[in-house]
């Protein structure tokens, strides 16, 4: 059985898409809702981390628990010249660009729980099915906000 | 029946009374204004009104004296040189309508936006949405009631996907239990709290639950009080409904019959018991089980909530929690069983209903295709001319905008947000760029003003005519009494003048306009609410004159009237009829209508569950206070007219800072210390009022800025408004700012020498008893007339 495989698949890719939301959150500080509700929902790929490490381990796979780092020095400066380029319009087509971003890295975990869950039915594994049917709506909820507020902030900065 | 007249004058000497609603909050209580020789003199309740049979709060009884404040604007004004100078009316709005004309042929509509208030008419509303929406064609249409009231549609579009209270102010007399959620009534809605008190001091007094981290007047009447640690209102929220759903303490019925959602509810809160929301909100646990035992067993279950929940983290989340109880008991649709979420502002309804705030006009859906066509029928305009790719812009986001340069055009009616809005550095900044063309109109030179290009003098309450209508949906018309003083006009002249200056028309070449007074323009709206919730196509100015106000739906079906919306669990939940598909309570999101139409084909109650999330701006060792903003009895909004009623501004002349007596008691600091209260974004100076707040947190009143003070619009060298020192966050789903969870720190500067200027008749009342009462005087003495005759 390669379940153990397609675990540690799921842990690097949900530790990446929270790095992603994270940068996002940071590029974007001038964007306050972008800053603070990229945070909210990488915590959510963070929290799959620790559980899939937890679970990880009854198939074979010694995973980190510990989800990978919170923003250092770069990010911060990050932060810092997002405020700074507040005033300017580029910021808006940089936040399109970044939302794509991580649709499509969501979009990658979301397959990933399908076929984790796919997996765990056919070997009639409960509890990881379980766990796939709790973070899976998670992972549809990142995608739908990266999706949603592109939506919303398109017009204003493909049209003005 | 409550009066006062000033001067010295007695109903004898009053030439006519004028009929009118109560403006300065929002319960809509019905009044009449007293003339004589052309001015207002004073003003009595209406007995006759359903909403507060006469009675009248301080702010009615005496805020009519700021009408006639000698630095009311006369004149338009227009910046020259820098400096703001007088002008015509010609001058003025041809430079207003010949900017907006520029911008839109060089950059178009999205470069133009508007931001409006809760304070003007419904028929002003109703135009300036349809000048905005219909006829320049811009998103970017938002009022001040993003501060107030945003919260409580989005929240009852969550649970009933449509705006609309399900609630009446009647709830109050026959309810065994009422519940206030964040919200000080005592202060925001006196007439309303005289209610209860009568309840309380009658035989079969409901009990009252009060959640709120200040003591306040309700917090003292209540059976239990619960202060949460700010910003954890989802948690105590989801262990009230795991406590009512664990022991069983719902509907069963209703449940399954109206609504959807029950399931991922319970499976949610599950994992909410109340030993852990002790620990987080910081509230004993058995108060926890003891107020959910309460609203349990309650037979005729009232909620109310306010900025407690609106203003602090997860505002929606929160306030959605509080629907789910009144939906999971049933409780709903009939006598003493209802919510209110309440409202901020005297016409904040109207700026919802009649698309001035983020929605479209009769809660129209703005991702629904075929209420776009509907509402360009009624305009007679292109559907693809109304822009509907995404909700209007709310006023954070627009912000967002003038700040990276790509709104230009910023048109401010009646709102001040150089002093309302959160983090004002910021927000003072963004307004004096040299790039952007602000226009404001209003009765006095606020702080925003002083910051415009061209300033539009305005009249106010009394001085023209229109309708507007409070939370429980009642609907009052204000009648002109006075001409308004020197050049100022009515808001629906200036708006109709610009929109024939910008030569807006339909799309067969009229006038896109088609009304020129008040009354067409409620006609207008009438044709406009047919069929939808809020539907007025039964009212009639006529049907309003003499009489009580008169509660919406008010159709040829039910010509007087609706008491109760949502009787036996019919909703206007309807894919195809609602006004909204939801939204995802932490990301903001919103449903589309494939998912909604899944969730819910046949339009029942939605119950949505949300999990709790910690507030993001934590306590430190630098910050250890929970900082809070808030109001007084006595002050309304930014005071630009309670500052200039001599009685209100003597209750509360200037601004205070609460703390509680063991934080107090820890630092060696008394009452009257004047201290320096600090975030990473500002510092405001205030006294020191040792009052019944929950320890670690702070409480600063919002309504002190800078008009009465040297600088005019900023601090001058130490700030005072409250909004130096919050945060520029939001909630995701309603879009409101948060003003209750900035982290906070306090240092001593001086000893003091009296005690802080703060109430001692309301949720500042101060610790220590030797603090002098607030007390009105001669100059305040107003006169209560019984129904069983005699006066006092």
């Amino acid at each position: 059985m390669k379940l153990g495989l397609a675990i540690e698949e799921l842990h690097r890719s949900e530790n990446h898409l929270a790095r992603v939301l994270l940068a996002v959150s940071d590029r974007h500080k001038a964007d306050h809702e972008v800053f603070y509700v990229a945070r909210d929902i990488a915590g959510w790929s963070q929290r799959h981390v620790t559980e899939l490490a937890r679970i990880g381990a009854d198939f074979g796979v010694d995973l980190d628990p510990e989800p990978e780092g919170e923003p250092g020095i770069l990010e911060k400066l990050q932060q810092a010249t997002s405020d700074l380029l507040g005033r300017r319009p580029e910021p808006g087509l940089l936040l399109l660009a970044d939302l794509r971003h991580v649709h499509r890295e969501a979009a990658g975990v979301s397959l990933d729980w399908e076929l984790l869950a796919q997996a765990a039915q056919g070997a009639r594994k409960r509890e990881l099915l379980g766990l796939a049917e709790r973070c899976h709506p998670d992972t549809l909820r990142q995608m739908r906000w990266a999706n949603a507020k592109l939506k919303e902030s398109a017009t204003q900065a493909l049209v003005s | 029946m409550d009066s006062y007249l000033g001067d010295g004058l007695t109903e004898d000497d009053v030439d006519r009374w004028v009929q009118s609603a109560t403006i300065l909050h929002s319960n809509g209580d019905g009044l009449d204004i007293a003339v004589k020789d052309g001015r207002i003199v004073g003003v009595r309740g209406r007995a006759v009104d359903r909403v507060n049979h006469g009675r009248l709060g301080p702010k009615d009884l005496y805020g009519w004296q700021a009408n006639h404040s000698p630095d009311r604007l006369t004149k338009p004004l227009i910046r020259r040189d820098g400096e703001l100078v007088e002008t015509d009316w010609d001058t003025a709005m041809d430079a207003v309508a010949g900017r907006a004309r520029e911008l839109l042929d060089e950059r178009g509509p999205s470069s133009i936006a508007f931001y409006t208030t809760g304070q003007l008419f419904l028929e002003e509303y109703y135009t300036l949405g349809l000048i905005a929406h219909g006829g320049i064609g811009t998103n970017h249409v938002d009022g001040n009631t993003r501060l107030c009231t945003a919260t409580a549609a989005a929240a009852l579009k969550e649970t009933f996907a449509s705006d609309g209270q399900p609630g009446s102010y009647t709830d109050v007399d026959h309810a065994d239990v009422i519940v206030l959620y964040g919200h000080n009534m005592a202060e925001t809605q006196t007439v309303l709290w005289s209610r209860v008190l009568d309840r309380l001091a009658g035989p079969n007094p409901p009990q009252v639950i009060c959640v709120d981290p200040r003591e306040t007047p309700v917090a003292r009447a209540a059976t239990v009080h619960l202060a949460p640690r700010p910003g954890t209102n989802v948690m105590l929220m989801n262990a009230l409904l795991h406590e009512i759903i664990g022991n069983g303490w719902i509907d069963r019925r209703y449940v399954e019959a109206h609504t959807v959602g029950f399931d991922e509810l319970a499976k949610r809160v599950r994992d909410y018991p109340p030993e852990i929301a002790a620990e987080v909100c910081h509230v004993p646990v058995e108060q926890i089980r003891e107020a959910a035992r309460i609203i349990g067993q309650a037979e005729r279950l009232l909620s109310t909530v306010l900025q407690g929940f609106y203003q602090s983290h997860q505002a929606t989340a929160a306030a959605v929690q509080v629907n789910n109880v009144n939906v999971v008991r049933g409780m709903l649709g009939k006598p003493g069983c209802g919510i209110l979420q309440m409202n901020g502002q005297p016409t904040a309804q109207n700026t919802r209903e009649a698309g001035a705030d983020g929605d479209l006009p009769a809660f129209r859906n703005w991702s629904n295709d075929s209420h776009i066509q509907d509402l360009a029928r009624v305009w007679n305009v292109d559907p693809m001319d109304i822009p509907h790719y995404s909700p209007p812009t709310h006023i954070m986001q627009q912000l967002r905008y003038i700040e990276e340069g790509s709104i230009r055009f910023f048109y401010v009616t009646a709102t001040n947000p150089a002093v309302s809005l959160p983090e004002l550095r910021r927000i003072r900044s963004l307004l004096s760029q040299d790039r952007l063309f602000l226009v404001v109109q209003d009765i006095f030179l606020s702080e925003t003003a002083q910051l415009a290009d061209v300033v539009l003098p305005a009249a106010t309450w009394g001085e023209k005519t229109g309708t507007f209508t409070n939370v429980d949906r009642t609907v009052h018309l204000s009648e002109k009494a006075v001409d308004p003083p020197g050049e100022a006009r009515p808001d629906l002249d200036i708006l109709i003048d610009f929109a024939r200056r910008l030569d807006l028309r339909d799309k067969d070449g009229a006038p896109l306009v088609k009304w020129s007074d008040p009354e067409g323009a409620f006609e207008g709206w009438k044709a406009c609410s047919k069929g939808r919730p809020c539907d007025y196509s039964g009212l009639s100015y006529d049907k309003l004159r003499g009489g009580s106000g008169i509660q919406w739906p008010v159709t040829e079906d039910a010509p007087d009237g609706t008491e109760h919306i949502y009787a036996d669990g019919r909703f206007w939940a309807q894919p195809d009829y609602c006004e909204s598909y939801g939204r995802d309570l932490v990301t903001g999101a919103p449903l589309d209508e494939t998912e909604y139409k899944a969730l819910n084909p046949t339009g029942r109650a939605v119950l949505k569950a949300a999990e709790y999330l910690p507030p993001h701006e934590l306590i430190s060792e630098e910050f250890p206070f929970q900082l809070i903003t808030g109001r007084t009895l006595y002050h309304f909004h930014t005071r630009t007219k309670t500052a200039r009623a001599p009685q209100l501004q003597a209750a509360a002349p200037e601004v205070w800072v609460e703390m509680s007596a063991s934080d107090a008691a820890d630092r060696g600091w008394a009452e009257g210390d004047l201290l320096a209260v600090t975030t990473p974004r500002g510092r405001v100076e205030a006294k020191l009022r040792v009052s019944g707040i929950r320890p670690g947190v702070l409480f600063l009143p919002f309504h002190y800025g800078y008009w009465d003070q040297p600088a005019g619009y900023e601090p001058d060298g130490h700030g005072r408004a409250a909004n130096e020192l919050t945060l520029t966050d939001w909630d995701p789903c309603s879009k409101q700012p948060i003003f209750k969870t900035a982290a906070a720190n306090a240092v001593r500067l001086a000893a003091g020498d009296g005690p802080a200027a703060a109430p001692t008749t309301t949720g500042s009342r101060p610790v220590a008893g030797d603090v002098p009462p607030t007390r009105g005087g001669a100059a305040a003495e107003a006169v209560e007339e019984l129904a069983t005759g005699g006066a006092r």
